[in-house]
């Protein structure tokens, strides 16, 4: 164990620090996905309602790691072959990026709805009868009362695509477990290999979720 | 009331339902400026519908609401600009929980462009003042009483130096003791001359500050007049009956 990481210690944390930044990636592109859909999904429109309710379904009801074939070799392939006249290619970090996003996205998407319908009706109500529009009501007062009862589904969203990204070992993004399966091909010792990488896991996951209760009740400070 | 006030808000044949539950089947009255009217009745009548349709919270679905001579049933009205000047006090007081009072107070003007940050600031404190509650300024709605929430759910709503209020029954959700004080918040913006719609179950505070009574039931308006009139000598018999169980 001891030489698997004086051996590869530097490897596999660089591994790690590419699936932290997978991760990030596709966090920041899932908030901005899943307020998008979020909002739709309580606006007073049914169009952009069912809209939202597709994404959502269509999103959960396909296992991530079919999403990111899909993505990563369907999506080329459409273009070049199918359609033809692309060239198109994409990275693994892209598709990798694109793959957690969405599928966090969705989810988000209705952690994010719940935790706006969570606000008293009466909240919108007031802030429209004051003259606010629409989207300054919902961004002065119903999105930051609605934040504070969403954090811990986010929280709790966010260690899990933490923990998706294992899944895009698969189309080959050099993050903690693909590393870790040619760190295991060169050593032979399997044991050890994976208990290092759950390790690093428990670690990150751990200062990750203790860090985010610190924001969480910073956030209810005044409530 | 003089004859010649002009007619602040003016509603004809409105018809409200929800679903296949009509609500309002057909009501006409105006309001003048300066005029307060109250509105009681018991309750799924419709008199918090119709106080919601002034300024469309609840989209009508017949007949036209006039608000200092625009149509606000017109589906173009900028709605928005015509609410700035409609103040509206809720039974539930409906502060922004995340905002303390200050911020609740200057929020929309703020936002609307009404005034800068300190020019709404000052006016709050004015605002404050006249509701009692200066010390307040810097409290969140979840330490205050109800009664404080409602005087400042009053201040917040005089911020947009509003022409007309709207109070959707502002004492019910209150304990007995703090009812006197919301009340005497708003006898005396009555005293200044404000344009007031008030659905109440108040029926002593409807007798003293009233220019007008209107007693609605199942939808129409059954019978109005003045205080004297409605509540000394009711004509109609579902008047007298609501006013037998009340009084």
């Amino acid at each position: 164990m001891i030489r698997i990481i004086t051996t590869y210690g530097g490897l596999l944390l660089t591994a790690m620090g590419r699936t932290l930044l997978l991760a990030l990636l596709g966090l920041v592109f899932a908030c901005i996905i899943g307020l998008f859909f979020g909002i739709l999904s309580v606006l007073k429109n049914r169009a952009c309602n069912v809209i939202s309710q597709i994404f959502v379904d269509v999103i959960r009801g396909v296992p991530m790691i079919v999403l990111a074939f899909f993505i990563y070799f369907g999506i080329p392939y459409l273009f070049n072959t199918i359609i033809g006249g692309f060239n198109m290619t994409l990275t693994a970090l892209q598709a990798g990026t694109a793959c957690l996003a969405l599928n966090c996205g969705a989810y988000m998407s209705e952690i994010i709805r719940a935790g706006i319908q969570s606000v008293d009706i009466g909240q919108m109500e007031a802030a429209r009868s004051l003259g606010l529009p629409y989207a300054t009501a919902m961004r002065k007062v119903v999105l930051p009362q609605a934040i504070r009862t969403m954090i811990p589904s986010i929280i709790n969203q966010f260690i899990i695509t933490l923990k998706d990204t294992s899944i895009l070992s698969v189309i080959g993004f050099p993050e903690l477990v693909n590393t870790a399966k040619t760190v295991q091909a060169n050593t032979f010792m399997a044991f050890q290999t994976w208990a290092i990488v759950g390790v690093m896991y428990l670690i990150v996951i751990t200062i990750l979720s203790r860090s985010a209760k610190v924001v969480e009740r910073r956030l209810n400070v005044g409530r | 009331m003089s004859e010649d006030k002009k007619i602040m808000i003016s509603v004809k044949n409105l018809k409200k339902s929800f679903g296949s539950l009509s609500v309002l089947k057909d009501i006409s009255v105006d309001v003048k400026e300066g005029e307060v009217v109250v509105v009681i009745g018991p309750s799924g009548s419709g008199k918090s519908t119709f106080l919601r349709c002034l300024n469309r919270l609840e989209e009508v679905n017949g007949g036209s609401i006039v608000i200092d001579g625009k149509d606000i049933t017109e589906k173009k009205i900028n709605i928005n600009k015509v609410r700035e000047n409609i103040g509206m006090v809720f039974q539930h007081f409906n502060l922004f929980n995340n905002l303390n009072v200050m911020d609740n107070m200057t929020l929309a003007p703020v936002e609307l462009k009404k005034a800068s940050l300190s020019e709404a600031k000052e006016y709050a404190d004015h605002m404050l003042e006249k509701v009692g509650l200066s010390e307040k300024a810097d409290a969140f709605p979840s330490q205050l009483s109800g009664g404080q929430k409602q005087r400042v759910a009053i201040a917040r709503a005089l911020c947009m130096k509003p022409d007309i209020m709207l109070f959707d029954e502002p004492t019910s959700a209150l304990d007995p003791e703090m009812v006197g004080e919301v009340l005497g918040v708003m006898k005396s913006l009555a005293s200044d001359g404000m344009t007031m719609v008030i659905v109440t179950h108040e029926m002593g505070f409807a007798r003293e500050v009233a220019d007008r009574i209107i007693f609605m039931d199942g939808g129409y308006i059954v019978e109005e007049g003045t205080p004297a009139e409605v509540l000394g000598n009711p004509k109609e018999k579902r008047t007298v009956d609501f006013l037998d169980k009340v009084l």
